[in-house]
């Protein structure tokens, strides 16, 4: 509810904002709305998704010079001229974006900056859009023949799609592929072993930053009148970025914060220091740099956090109300054959992590996969999703061979997983993390959820998400963020995930590690009744009490190869696997 | 294009490639130290080349300035840290380093200058107001950020860039300055003429290469900067602290950036901000290398050198761009050799 008021006193305040302050205000707040636009989109790509930019500038000059160019020399209406931009914008987007999103962290930083000074050089060089020396008599935006060209007619124009932009990307981030979006940083395998086509996001995720920073330049060349090079070089991309450091990378509203604390900063300092020195240097750019640090050094996380903090609390989220259950996917025959890994065999360098392993699983059965550290249990895992391609041999799923399949379309078929170290995204709470799991049971996409057309749907999906965090005991925690549990909670709710994707085949890696006595009987029953319900479960865990009293059956591996198989009691008195684990006697 | 213009112009790539190939692994070790885009080493050379250049011409540089007062600042921190920590014992420490080193310093140079000294005194008092200039740097601008994120240090060292840019145009001024040769001396070898100069500078960049190598294969301290690069948890485990491993790296950083300045001085005319083009491209030559090797970092360097010569040869307006698009390819063909762990045919 608070946020709702402050949110509402916001809008009432930017709407008579113009009415109430001097014209050189109005102009400032123009300049804020449309740095806003273009840091919005560095909040999403930059602060959530991990992706440096400096080249947002290459797409805000090009909207603003296609329309410069259109509405000037052609004379069309920068209405039509808007759509012609932020297509041109978008095809320029996603070449770049198919070529260099493929490189990693710092390869795709400085290919920012090499698009940023190309795109200068070549508006600074081309006689149509005027050279270095730019386009003027660029025509104002008209609205049913109303010409906006005054500072108070644009800030609305502006600041309505500012508005829209910022609470897009607001409902974007709380949605299905919101979900998805923050695990892309430091989680994408996992998100990859969800079914979330990471690649594909990344993308979309750019090409909505620079569609933001197109919408940005075409409101800048109808609101100046005029463009020139200057604005768009590599300076200004980093005046962009600090904007969304300053304000808060990884929050929405922080791209406003930032967006206005620098351009009235600049405005400010621009100002007032001449005067005070009564002479004029680069004492701004130096007054500039120390505020800068102090500033970050305060508060690294920027000024978002600090605000936030300032609000009043609210209540707290509602659990989620319950909603009609997703459809499941029907289990099996018991005893149908389920997964067969024959000869599989992945060397890392000249380990033999597996060597030569067969074994099959029936549906309906708990198989547990023991053996000593570095046995290759992990990597076994890593091979049926995916993640690893195995060298040699092959993995079948229900029959149909697997092992060339990229994680995602592994998932699709079923296939849940647990991870060995804890692969939670921190920050995002439990109810959001288990919600990932069934990111493959929503079908609403990006552009659904920036309209809130996903909300039945995703109500269905956060439904889910409680039901099965209720399931393994953690229904109190549902909105603490996921890192603040402890290590050995982190391992149920990264069960309760994987129970989100109503799997097939469940593969749990030690998820009783960490548990304390209650907490693992508790487990152990629910596992038993998941068996009950027909799902098949694949069990890797050194607790042994926990492993015998559980499961169906045993393969136990030692370097990499198949040691034994069999029942429980037949694999606690077989001697290699005595000897492997407790030593031979000499 | 004759032969001997080739000659020419490969020794003239060949002589800058090797500037570049120092602030090449300036960038490498800092960032691989501290996750820091280390944008102010472009600073340390032209605050060097510009120092210089003015003691040669018998006056104060303003680097004395930046030196005492960063130095002032940083005392500060320390000693309100210390102050809070209830240590008074590390006071002296802090004096001796931050506030006394700085001023010696200054009152050297202040005495030197009118005088005209002897040439490698002059380097040597301007290492002297260099070289402490990237401890004073670490220590006020990133040891308050140690361990965030490179998105968060790279936006503070464009502040420290600008900081040191404005510093730069309030102490130099706007106009450019060049000093004097260290040699005139030219040898002919066949069609090649040399001049002593490009020898210097390919001699001082391989001799500082190897003691770095030295110093990193068989120091103590080296050894330390090293485990902090390839793990700085780990490292801070067995009892290296980050802060002196950042110190550190800054520290060589400035060294080599003043070395560079002393270097560079004399080929071109150097601005308050000409620095910054110049460190930048070093960094196009360590990424030209893969940003992790410093071999290749410094083969990049050498590249970017040559490539920059020849393109100033053919179409001198278009020097800077294509430097700097060259990268593009190279960035291209490493996305399509790259390994990733995901799949992404369809």
């Amino acid at each position: 509810m608070a946020a709702r008021v402050t949110l509402a006193l916001f809008l009432v305040f930017m709407a008579l904002a113009p009415l109430l302050v001097p014209e050189f205000y109005v102009t400032l707040m123009n300049y804020i709305g449309m740095a806003t636009l273009v840091t919005l989109g560095l909040v999403l790509l930059t602060g959530v998704v991990g992706v440096m930019s400096f080249g947002q500038q290459a797409f805000t000059g090009l909207a603003a010079y296609t329309t410069a160019v259109l509405t000037t020399v052609y004379g069309v209406s920068p209405w039509v001229t808007l759509f012609a931009a932020l297509a041109l914008t978008a095809a320029l987007a996603l070449t770049l974006g198919f070529i260099t999103l493929r490189l990693s962290g710092h390869y795709l930083a400085i290919s920012t900056i090499a698009w940023g000074i190309a795109i200068y050089f070549v508006f600074g060089n081309l006689e149509i859009l005027g050279r270095y020396s730019g386009l003027d008599n660029i025509p104002p935006v008209s609205l049913f023949g109303w010409a906006l060209d005054t500072g108070r007619e644009s800030y609305y124009l502006i600041w309505i799609m500012t508005l829209a932009a910022l609470i897009a990307a607001r409902n974007l981030l709380d949605s299905r592929s919101g979900r998805a979006i923050r695990a892309l940083r430091f989680r994408s395998v996992m998100a990859e072993s969800y079914g979330v086509d990471t690649a594909m996001l990344k993308i979309i995720v750019f090409l909505y930053a620079a569609l933001l920073a197109g919408v940005s330049g075409w409101l800048y060349a109808h609101y100046l009148r005029f463009v020139a090079p200057h604005g768009f070089g590599v300076n200004a991309g980093i005046d962009y970025l600090f904007m969304a450091v300053v304000g808060g990378a990884s929050h929405v509203w922080g791209a406003v914060i930032g967006a206005s604390l620098l351009t009235l900063l600049r405005e400010w300092l621009n100002d007032l220091l001449p005067k005070l020195f009564q002479r004029t240097g680069n004492y701004e750019i130096v007054v500039f740099g120390v505020l800068m640090m102090l500033l970050l050094h305060r508060t690294r996380d920027g000024l978002a956090p600090v605000f936030a903090r300032l609000l009043p609390a609210g209540p707290g989220r509602a659990r989620p109300a319950e909603a009609p259950a997703l459809a499941r996917r029907e289990q099996p025959q018991s005893g149908e054959a389920l997964l067969e890994v024959r000869a599989a065999q992945k060397q890392f360098g000249g380990l033999v992590a597996v060597g030569n392993l067969s074994f099959e699983m029936k549906s309906g059965e708990i198989l547990g996969l023991i053996g000593p550290n570095g046995a290759g249990k992990s990597t076994v895992f890593n091979l049926i999703t995916g993640v690893l391609r195995a060298d040699e041999g092959e993995i079948r799923f229900r029959g149909e061979r697997i092992d060339r399949h990229p994680t995602k379309e592994i998932a699709a078929r079923g296939i849940c997983r647990t991870f060995q170290h804890v692969n939670l995204v921190s920050a995002m709470s439990v109810l959001d993390n288990v919600a990932l799991g069934a990111h493959l049971r929503g079908r609403r996409g990006t552009v659904a959820a920036m309209l809130r057309r996903d909300r039945a749907e995703e109500a269905q999906l956060l439904a889910e998400a409680a039901r099965q965090i209720d399931r393994v005991g953690l229904g109190s925690h549902l909105f603490e963020p996921a890192g603040s549990l402890p290590l050995g909670q982190q391992r149920v709710v990264e069960i309760a995930r994987a129970l989100c994707g109503d799997p097939l085949l469940l593969l749990l890696d030690e998820p009783a590690a960490g548990l304390r006595y209650g907490e693992k009987s508790a487990l152990a029953e629910l596992l038993r009744r998941l068996r009950a319900e027909g799902t098949s479960i694949l069990l890797v865990e050194h607790d042994m009490e926990f492993v015998m009293g559980l499961v169906d059956r045993l393969v136990v591996m030692d370097f990499g190869e198949k040691l034994a198989e069999g029942l429980p009691l037949e694999i606690q008195t077989n001697p290699a696997v005595v000897e492997a684990y407790l030593g031979g006697i000499e | 294009m004759s032969f001997d213009i080739v000659l020419w112009l490969v020794q003239d790539g060949i002589v800058n490639g090797a500037i570049y190939a120092l602030l090449a692994l300036a960038l490498l070790l800092v960032f691989a130290v501290t996750r820091a885009i280390f944008v102010p080493q472009g600073e340390f050379i032209s605050y060097a080349a510009l120092s210089l250049a003015l003691l040669q011409a018998g006056k104060l540089p303003g680097t004395v300035y930046v030196l005492v007062g960063g130095g002032a600042i940083a005392a500060l921190l320390d000693i309100a840290v210390a102050l809070r920590d209830r240590a008074p014992g590390r006071l002296p420490r802090i004096l001796a380093v931050y506030v006394l080193l700085p001023l010696a310093m200054a009152g050297i140079a202040w005495w030197a200058a009118p005088r005209k000294l002897d040439m490698w005194i002059q380097v040597l008092i301007v290492f002297g107001l260099v070289v402490p200039l990237g401890p004073i740097l670490y220590r006020v601008a990133y040891r308050p950020l140690a361990g965030a994120s490179v998105l968060v240090l790279f936006i503070i060292s464009m502040a420290a860039h600008y900081v040191l840019t404005g510093l730069g145009l309030v102490f130099f001024g706007g106009e450019g300055l060049r000093s004097q040769a260290f040699s005139d001396a030219h040898f002919k070898i066949g069609v090649l003429n040399i001049s002593a100069q490009s020898v210097l500078v390919v001699l001082a960049t391989v001799l500082i290469m190897a003691s770095l190598w030295l110093f990193f294969e068989h120091s103590i301290y080296g050894k330390a900067l090293r485990a902090t690069a390839i793990n700085r948890v780990g490292a801070r485990l067995v009892g290296i602290p980050a802060e002196l491993s950042g110190s550190l790296a800054l520290t060589l950083a400035a060294f080599i950036g003043a070395v560079s300045g002393v270097l560079i001085a004399p080929i071109t005319t150097i601005y308050y901000d000409t620095g910054f083009l110049i460190g930048l491209k070093g960094f196009v030559g360590a990424i030209l290398g893969g940003m992790g090797s410093y071999p290749l970092a410094a083969i990049g360097a050498v590249g970017v050198g040559l490539l920059e010569s020849f393109s100033s040869f053919w179409a001198s307006a278009f020097k800077e761009s294509i430097v700097f698009t060259i990268i593009i390819p190279v960035l291209v063909w490493r996305s399509l050799t790259t390994r990733h762990v995901e799949d992404e045919e369809e």
